[in-house]
């Protein structure tokens, strides 16, 4: 059974961990020193070695997005942390917000320093106070530990940190929407290129991490890309949060390296509820296809997913047992994407609208054999032709809940009882 | 639709090969996939795109497959690249399936009430659903998306939101083109809507183009909707008879009615633009029009005959001092005639076209530096300047489609634009103006001031009929031409005044630039006119025509299109009207009629061909929009009267004959220069403003949702004023002379000092009828307390 790796939630249990003390007591900041010690170049270069992928769902190499913002240009850089965590089973960054703030603090400390970056925003989702007070006490407590501010530790190293809150919209967790959301716009994706390595945050380069992502900086610095290689698969190296929900006895956030399977997983979360077995379950959040029982032995790896036509997203998985209906599910999940669409572009905005009022008709019983059909070709106009990701992610959950049950979309259809 | 070169960029244009449906291609680096398929015959379906507006790749109409790249693109925003393989709906079925989903989600909640839509007819969605979408619906049994209909966006435009396809043409227009964003995209989903915060109305004095770009019916005009289909309009290209920017428009008319007007594509002028002016002002044409010749009997006008009725004139003016008034209505073959028949008929230079302050410097600034000097400056030249500095000239509301090309050029190519002027206007700011506030009459002080932090850049002046006001100004203006590198154009407010100065309808000019003081000059257009000689004194000005009729020396006026109210001693201009005779060459019952002797009635601009000079001097031909019309021209009213007095001009004053004699006059390339003149340094506080784009102009009446978008008459002052004289920003301000007061909202804004800027022709402020001052002259201030709505 593959090992827990308790790095970001080593200390979770204690009743301090949020705390600056609590942090540092653990040999916080200690990583800000080292990168100080190293030069940018060398912090670039050893998170580039680790091959840390961006755990908000894309999974982009880390150190090449930070080089790619260009150097000695003259424009102000920006480093933007975006926590903005809003995806259906996603619930990660939250967590690590309330209980290791410090962590997500001196990661962009790291970071910033990494991309000379003297500005940094942490952009959090609206709808969730706690975790904004929580950094924003981590921050303030950073800034009176003079770790934050002018010349930080003497390193003649400027910082200065914002914490941002969003206004409520799923949209806003991509990245350009983000940007303009920040810049006080309403959240909608901006055309690509450029890109906001090139021109992000007020036209200046800008780098856009994952909380997960910035928090695990820290780790690889102190300990090495060597260390943080040691773990997962050589594709999908490192360590990961896993947070699992859904029919499970113990839900909960999980540590361990990339690579262990969700049948191990549940194991973790303490088998499953009333101890029915698994109908289907999706690894990364409700924007990647759904699996089945025969992919429990799955490693969740980045290839590995692919391989089996999801993706690893979030790695949040959710846990469906035999009781749950996989159409109510999608109902849920497609109403889900209907709600937040930004209407920027037009096979989201109205693609969305299009599967709900068919699957509201499926789930009533008063579907048509030729609406199954119907919407898996929906799926296809809207998936590829949107504007940005989040009409691929509404298009996903039809296809491959479709392909493994579409004998229980069938019972929905007008006669069958 | 437009896209203008720049030329300067022309030379170094580096091409790219590339292929489009199997066939190659050379383009310009940059070009977009769509633009290269367009010159190849290849119609990508589209919404969102325009050539004029950034692009969003928001509809996704247009998707397009490139080799290489695994899911569709946007052709809109993607500029072909050395070598990319590009495949549309032709030649892709990848493409052509995106595009058919694309157009069937349109639909989806769409009203499709194409049946009673103003745009079905000539509806891009209409069309591109027929080529490029799906024979028939799935979305049969759905419920569609529902609003309420329509809503108001201002009194001109509405909007039927559940017609629309987000396709942000409006927003970006109102953001980019005009500078005016507050039409904005609200909510999310399919509840994304175009709308304006907290329900206050879109202002935009280019709202109007809006309408004409919005590719699906959403967007409507008060004054067109459910008034007319597309298939029953017959449609002229006809040429804006408003101000000197010169658009291109197409009026279209149905049954011998004018139902609307667009702005037309004309890459070097307007681009595809106009201003709602120019777009909803056309009800003059038909409303409360003066019929049949009038003859004054007993004090009361008459209708007459018309052979009674230009006996009737021919005998008035018979032997007499005359004078002729034009205003800035008419086109260039009839102020030529009026030039002419003044020259001819009436043996006189008394004639004058300003109908507002009129000063010597300007008429002599006129002469030399502006007639015969066509084409000098360019609106292409603006966009290639570096600086361009504005005097007395506010492009938004005095030209628009000068403030439009300004912006684009801010935008685009980082011009800097510098205001002389009293107050810091919107429209300087949309243009991120550097302004420099001075007193009126100062204004020469700060050019001369600002000349040598200029020399040698690419500087572009141009100065505006306001300028006349200020005494020094125009010799500076014309001084810096000549001492620096930097080139200068007069921009005047109204259509006709650039080609009346072409006419030479002016004291000491003659058409074609020439002088009266030359006898070479005088004897060219006396030998075209087929006369022995021409008058050799020079003639009198307006100012001077109104002192010697009261003094009486002056017998009888010959005036078109002109109202006493437009100066400020317009009861000197009555009492001159009721002590001489005067003819009046008029559409509408006017300030003038009211005291003529005989009326004239004459056709209006949609009624007979001709020429306006736009402010570059460029010709902007027009032919007759009705041609069943019988109103006469008013040159032709003038050759009948001419013929009564005994003169007789071969050409019967067709207006292909008038411009081809006067065209046959322009060659003479004028050297002359202006003397300097000396500014006047007038005491105390002294009223500035300029006429409204939108405002009580005669030519806007009848047409109340378009007076609707005016602009509120504020008076304006600068802190230390408002405070040195007690008054209250938002309170009431009472601005007093010796005939009269107003009263208005005060606005503290940046104004200089000792200076209250009013609209000069705008509901409850018209200073030169109400209180008999112009621009320059002295008023007093008093708070006027709380200002109520």
């Amino acid at each position: 059974m593959t090992k827990l790796v308790p790095n970001l939630t080593a200390h979770w249990d204690e009743t301090d961990s949020y705390t600056i003390a609590g942090y540092q007591r653990h040999g916080g900041y200690s990583a800000v020193k080292k990168s100080f010690e190293l030069g940018p170049d060398a912090v670039i270069a050893e998170v580039k070695e680790s091959g840390l992928r961006g755990r908000g769902g894309a999974g982009f190499p880390t150190g090449m997005k930070w080089g790619f913002v260009p150097q000695g240009d003259g424009k102000p850089h920006y480093l933007v942390v975006n926590a903005d965590e809003s995806e259906p089973g996603a619930c990660k960054d939250i967590p690590l917000m309330m209980a290791n703030p410090h962590s997500l603090v001196e990661g962009v400390i790291i970071a910033a320093y990494a991309i000379r970056a003297n500005q940094a925003f942490i952009y959090i989702r609206g709808e969730t106070p706690h975790p904004i007070r929580r950094v924003r006490q981590a921050v303030a407590d950073a800034y009176a530990a003079k770790l934050l501010g002018k010349n930080i530790l003497g390193s003649g190293f400027d910082l200065e940190v914002v914490v941002h809150s969003g206004a409520g919209a799923y949209i806003c967790g991509e990245e350009t929407a983000l940007l303009d959301s920040l810049e006080g716009r309403r959240g909608q994706p901006r055309l690509k290129p450029p890109f906001p390595a090139v021109a992000g945050l007020y036209a200046s380069p800008t780098v856009v991490n994952n909380v997960e992502t910035i928090a695990s900086v820290p780790a690889v610095i102190n300990n090495g890309a060597a260390w943080y290689k040691s773990f997962g698969t050589e594709k999908s190296p490192g360590i990961k949060l896993f947070a699992v929900s859904g029919d499970v006895k113990r839900p909960g956030i999980f540590e361990a390296p990339l690579g262990i399977t969700m049948r191990e997983l549940i194991d973790y979360a303490g088998g499953m509820v009333s101890e029915r077995p698994v109908k289907f379950f999706v690894p990364g959040g409700s924007s990647v296809p759904l699996l089945t029982p025969e992919h429990l032995d799955v490693p969740l790896t980045y290839e590995d997913m692919a391989a089996h036509g999801t993706m690893l997203g979030t790695g949040t998985p959710m846990v469906f047992d035999t009781s749950r209906s996989v159409t109510q599910a999608v109902v849920r999940w497609i109403e889900f994407y209907k709600h937040e669409s930004c209407g920027k572009c037009t096979p989201c905005r109205e693609g969305t609208y299009f599967m709900v009022d068919i699957l509201k008709r499926l789930e009533k019983g008063k579907g048509q054999i030729s609406d199954l059909d119907l919407l898996v070709d929906i799926s296809a106009q809207i998936s590829g032709r949107s504007f940005c990701a989040l009409g691929d992610a509404a298009a996903t959950p039809v296809p491959a809940a479709l392909k493994y049950f579409r004998e229980e979309f069938e019972t929905k259809l007008v006669g069958v009882k | 639709m437009t896209v203008t070169a720049n030329p300067s960029q022309n030379n170094q244009l580096e091409l790219i090969t590339a292929t489009v449906d199997g066939v190659e291609v050379r383009v310009p680096k940059g070009t977009l996939i769509i633009r290269a398929a367009e010159q190849l015959g290849v119609q990508i379906p589209r919404f969102c795109d325009h050539p004029s507006l950034e692009p969003v790749a928001a509809c996704r109409m247009c998707l397009v497959e490139i080799d290489g790249i695994p899911k569709p693109q946007p052709s809109c925003a993607i500029p072909l690249t050395e070598g990319m393989v590009v495949r549309t709906q032709q030649s892709s079925e990848v493409a052509a399936k995106a595009q058919e989903g694309v157009m069937e989600f349109l639909l989806l909640n769409h009203p499709l009430d194409c049946p009673v839509c103003d745009k079905g007819g000539e509806c891009p969605l209409q069309n591109q659903a027929m080529t490029n979408g799906r024979p028939y619906s799935r979305f049969e049994e759905g419920t569609k998306r529902l609003f309420e209909k329509p809503i108001n966006i201002n009194s001109e435009i509405l909007l039927d939101r559940e017609r629309c396809v987000s396709c942000a043409r409006c927003t970006r227009f109102a953001d980019e083109i005009a500078g005016d964003p507050t039409l904005e995209l609200l909510e999310r989903g399919a509840q994304q809507q175009v709308g304006t915060a907290d329900d206050r109305p879109f202002e935009s004095y280019f709202g109007g183009n809006t309408i004409q770009i919005c590719p699906v019916g959403a967007l409507t005009s008060a004054t067109y909707r459910f008034r007319s289909r597309p298939f029953d309009l017959i449609s002229h290209n006809t040429i804006c008879e408003h101000c000197a920017s010169g658009c291109s428009t197409r009026t279209d008319i149905r049954r011998g009615k004018i139902m609307r007007r667009l702005a037309a594509n004309d890459p070097e002028v307007n681009e595809e633009w106009n201003c709602d002016k120019g777009r909803f002002a056309f009800t003059h044409t038909t409303l409360d029009r003066i019929t049949t010749p009038l003859i004054r009997e007993n004090g009361e006008l008459r209708t007459a005959s018309w052979p009674e009725a230009i006996e009737f004139a021919a005998n008035g003016l018979k032997d007499k001092q005359s004078g002729v008034l034009t205003g800035g209505r008419l086109p260039q073959e009839d102020v030529y005639a009026y030039s002419r028949f003044a020259r001819v008929a009436l043996n006189t230079n008394n004639v004058d076209f300003r109908n507002r302050y009129a000063s010597k410097e300007e008429a002599d600034f006129l002469t030399h530096h502006v007639a015969a000097n066509s084409m000098h400056v360019t609106y292409r030249d603006l966009e290639n300047a570096e600086i361009v500095l504005l005097v007395a000239f506010e492009p938004e509301n005095e030209s628009p489609i000068v403030q439009l090309r300004l912006r684009k050029a801010v935008r685009k190519s980082k011009l800097k634009v510098i205001a002389i002027d009293t107050a810091a206007i919107e429209g300087y700011k949309k243009l991120n103006a550097e302004i420099i506030l001075t007193k009126p009459g100062l204004e020469a002080d700060a050019l001369n001031k600002l000349v040598p932090s200029l020399n040698g850049k690419n500087v572009i002046v141009l100065v505006g009929e306001r300028a006349a006001t200020s005494s020094g100004l125009l010799s500076a203006v014309a001084s810096m031409g000549k001492s620096t590198s930097a080139k200068f154009a007069w921009v005047p407010r109204r259509a006709g005044d650039r080609g009346a100065v072409e006419a030479g309808l002016l004291p000491t000019l003659l058409p074609g630039g020439k002088l009266v003081k030359d006898a070479a000059d005088r004897a060219e257009v006396a030998a075209e006119w087929g006369v022995a000689q021409l008058p050799g004194q020079s003639g009198l000005d307006q100012v001077e025509m109104v002192k010697a009729a009261l003094s009486g020396d002056l017998d009888a006026f010959v005036i078109g299109g002109l109202d006493v109210y437009d100066v400020s001693y317009h009861s000197d201009f009555i009492a001159a009207l009721e002590k001489t005779f005067v003819v009046s060459l008029e559409q509408h019952y006017s300030s003038v009629t009211e005291h003529a002797d005989v009326v004239l009635p004459v056709g209006v601009i949609t009624e007979r061909s001709g020429t306006f000079v736009n402010w570059e001097g460029r010709e902007r031909s027009f032919a007759a929009a009705m041609h069943q019309s019988l109103a006469l021209t008013d040159a032709r009213v003038l050759h009948l009267i001419a013929e009564k007095l005994g003169v007789k001009f071969a050409d019967q004053a067709k207006p292909s004959e008038l411009h081809k004699s006067l065209t046959s006059l322009k060659d003479s390339s004028n050297t002359s220069t202006m003397s300097a003149v000396a500014s006047i340094k007038v005491p105390g506080i002294l009223l500035a403003g300029l006429r409204q784009l939108i405002d009580n102009g005669s030519l806007q009446q009848g047409e109340p949702h378009l007076a609707a978008t005016a602009r509120e008459a504020v008076a304006r002052v600068s802190a230390a004023t408002a405070s040195a004289n007690g008054l209250v920003d938002g309170n009431l301000v009472i601005i007093k002379s010796s005939t009269g007061q107003m009263v208005l909202p005060l606005l503290v804004s940046e104004v200089a000092d000792e200076t209250v800027w009013v609209p000069l022709n705008s509901d409850g402020s018209t200073p030169l009828k109400n209180l008999s001052v112009s621009i320059g002259e002295s008023v007093q201030l008093q708070d006027g307390g709380r200002y109520v709505l």
